[in-house]
């Protein structure tokens, strides 16, 4: 929907009374879009700015201050009155950390190259003894140009560059554009397809369920229950790559259904690997929840106030581990999982162990959805044509990690004109530096693991 | 927990059988690697892992090498925290312009001798990021490499053949 700068102002207001969610701003050429989440619909609002100059929200709503650098960035658009304009995903100017004044702070530069094996990113610690008095986060040490690739792509490429965005979201990525794709053309994925994308959404969510879990406890130095975790991973990963043929399911999804076909062991593996999961992990559930000295590290650790998750529109476990009762599966929704019945489990506690429990919850759902869906999985064909009709979509879709978003404009020739990813993590990077306020510095592995925010989905 | 670790114990280990080294890897490697680095690297290698830009795929892939099927360190091989104590360097993704100085700064910092193993398709040659702006494209283009590993993202068992190579040019 075109805007006049009243209508955007007006929408400013609605986010910064809490009325309305942010759900992305992204930038074109002498255009700006904001995405919004508004009783339980998300609409887009699109302000012409032919000066180059739109007004800032992230001036009264800090959740798009990141957002708008981003657009600044690389649209050279300005934001009227942000309050950080410093540079984001661009690197080209030297940075400016913020200050923190007091007595005995020392500063802690960490990264980008860390000490495991994680993505690059920079954080500054700045301590007085062990507490951490301030985490000032520096991101985009991936950025890749995903979006700038994408413009003038054909369908085919750009799916391929959705689905690494971000590779441990690659079925939900793939997903996302997909059905943003089939909005902005018009098509319906046929029935099986619909319901074999949802089997891979829940497998990518049992594998990384299962890894985070696992890392969490690695952490907090209890190995044992890595080891088994990582083995319940694996399983999982297998069982996927002998059901679509990738471990990861990259490149199954495409506009317009799924590539290949369940293979004919598919049901099997998949029954085997849902028995296996029913068996054996509520034991290792049982494990973490009898061992106090693993407790005493990840209960109130890393508390994240449900005010802040709340402002921020903090998508996944992130959200749901401090009370915001959000998932794009119910809300706004989408098929198949209006006729399959799971719960979205809420806590209020906000700590690190909320972020695990919520995790650990979700794997016996996942387990029960993959079930349902395997019982009644449609016959027929896996893939519609997708036509070549030129106009706008936009999709929703809940990945592991929280709710990501695609927004995109097709040209007349089936090609991508302008298309825009943006990835949970957004809006969990931000809420990561608020957790660790006041914790130690030896639990910020612990805080940054229970998040697992993306560096390759939020740098792009 | 007892329960849990006496069931365990009694099943026996689930680490899996060792994979025969990659034959493509190990002619790459005997063409780069002199006899006198061999020789002083020995049968053990520290990594360290460096994420140049990689949509974090390899990573996960690298990162189940250290679970209990696959089991890196019964070979002698490991993950260290620092470049310093590092032989081998695997470094991943299309290596970003804002990755460029960092990916340099940790191969000067790695003391000689030592290996740089290029893992996954974009490492190679920045792969479908090959014409971003904002990519350098490809781990060649700023450090020399010695190995490439395949895919997108290699499977373990590939990591693992390619790496068991690193180790077998050692002998």
């Amino acid at each position: 929907m075109i805007v006049e700068r009243p209508q955007w102002e007006d929408a400013r207001a609605r986010l910064r009374a809490g009325d309305a969610a942010l759900v992305s701003l992204w930038g074109e050429p002498r255009l700006v879009h904001m995405a919004l989440c508004e009783a339980n619909a998300v609409s887009v609002l699109s302000l012409p700015c032919p000066d180059g100059r739109f007004p800032s929200i992230g001036r009264v709503h800090p959740p798009a201050i990141r957002l708008e650098r981003a657009v600044r960035d690389l649209h050279r658009l300005e934001p009227e009155g942000l309050p950080d304009t410093r540079q984001w995903l661009r690197h080209d100017e030297p940075y400016r950390f913020l200050p923190a004044e007091g007595e005995s702070l020392h500063q802690i530069p960490v990264g980008p190259v860390h000490a495991g094996i994680i993505e690059p990113g920079h954080f500054r610690f700045t301590a007085n003894g062990e507490t951490v008095v301030r985490l000032e986060e520096r991101l985009g040490y991936a950025h890749k140009g995903t979006e700038a690739l994408m413009a003038g792509a054909p369908l085919e490429l750009a799916a391929r560059l959705a689905g690494r965005v971000s590779g441990d979201s690659t079925v939900a990525y793939a997903l996302a554009f997909a059905r943003a794709v089939e909005a902005a053309s018009g098509v319906e994925p046929p029935p099986r397809a619909v319901w074999l994308r949802a089997l891979m959404a829940e497998l990518e969510r049992l594998a990384n369920h299962c890894g985070d879990i696992g890392a969490v406890c690695n952490d907090a130095s209890f190995v044992m229950l890595h080891a088994q975790f990582g083995w319940l991973r694996e399983q999982v990963l297998r069982a996927a790559a002998r059901c679509f043929g990738h471990r990861l399911m990259m490149d199954c999804i495409v506009p317009g259904g799924v590539r290949a076909e369940l293979s004919a062991d598919g049901p099997d593996v998949l029954r085997v690997l849902a028995a296996l999961l029913r068996s054996r992990f509520p034991e290792l559930v049982e494990v973490y929840d009898n061992t106090e000295s693993l407790k005493d590290r990840t209960v109130s650790t890393g508390i994240l106030t449900p005010a802040l998750a709340a402002q921020f529109a903090a998508g996944g476990y992130v959200g749901r581990a401090s009370g915001r009762a959000f998932d794009a599966r119910r809300t706004p929704g989408y098929p198949p999982y209006g006729e399959l019945s799971f719960d979205v489990p809420v806590v209020q506690a906000g700590d690190v162990n909320a972020r695990v429990w919520i995790r650990m919850r979700e794997v016996g759902q996942s387990v029960a959805l993959i079930e349902q869906l395997m019982a009644a999985l449609p016959a027929g064909p896996i893939r519609a044509e997708a036509g070549a009709r030129a106009g706008e979509g936009a999709a929703l879709v809940e990945g592991f990690r929280g709710d990501i978003f695609v927004w995109l404009r097709l040209d007349t020739d089936g090609r991508v004109a302008r298309c825009h990813l943006r990835d949970p993590s957004w809006f969990q990077w931000p809420l990561l530096e608020a957790a660790i306020e006041g914790n130690i510095v030896a639990d910020f592995p612990l805080c940054n693991k229970s998040f697992n925010c993306s560096y390759s989905g939020h740098d792009l | 927990m007892r329960t849990l670790l006496l069931k365990r114990l009694v099943q026996g280990p689930l680490t899996e059988p060792a994979p025969a080294p990659d034959e493509a890897a190990l002619a790459e490697l005997a063409a780069r690697v002199d006899r006198a680095a061999r020789r002083r690297l020995g049968r053990s290698l520290s990594i360290r892992e460096v994420d140049a830009g990689s949509c974090n795929g390899c990573e996960l892939e690298i990162h189940a090498l250290n679970n209990i099927l696959y089991d890196l360190e019964r070979f002698g091989l490991r993950f260290v925290a620092s470049p310093r104590h590092a032989d081998v360097l695997l470094v991943t993704g299309p290596v970003t312009r804002n990755m460029r100085e960092a990916l340099s700064r940790t191969y000067a910092a790695t003391p000689d001798p030592k290996w740089v193993v290029a893992v996954g398709d974009c490492a190679r040659d920045g792969g479908l990021f090959a014409p971003s702006a904002a990519c350098v494209g490809g781990v060649s283009q700023v450090v020399p490499v010695d190995l490439h590993i395949a895919g997108c993202p290699p499977t373990p068992h590939a990591l693992l053949t390619g790496l068991l190579a690193l180790l077998e040019i050692c002998r």
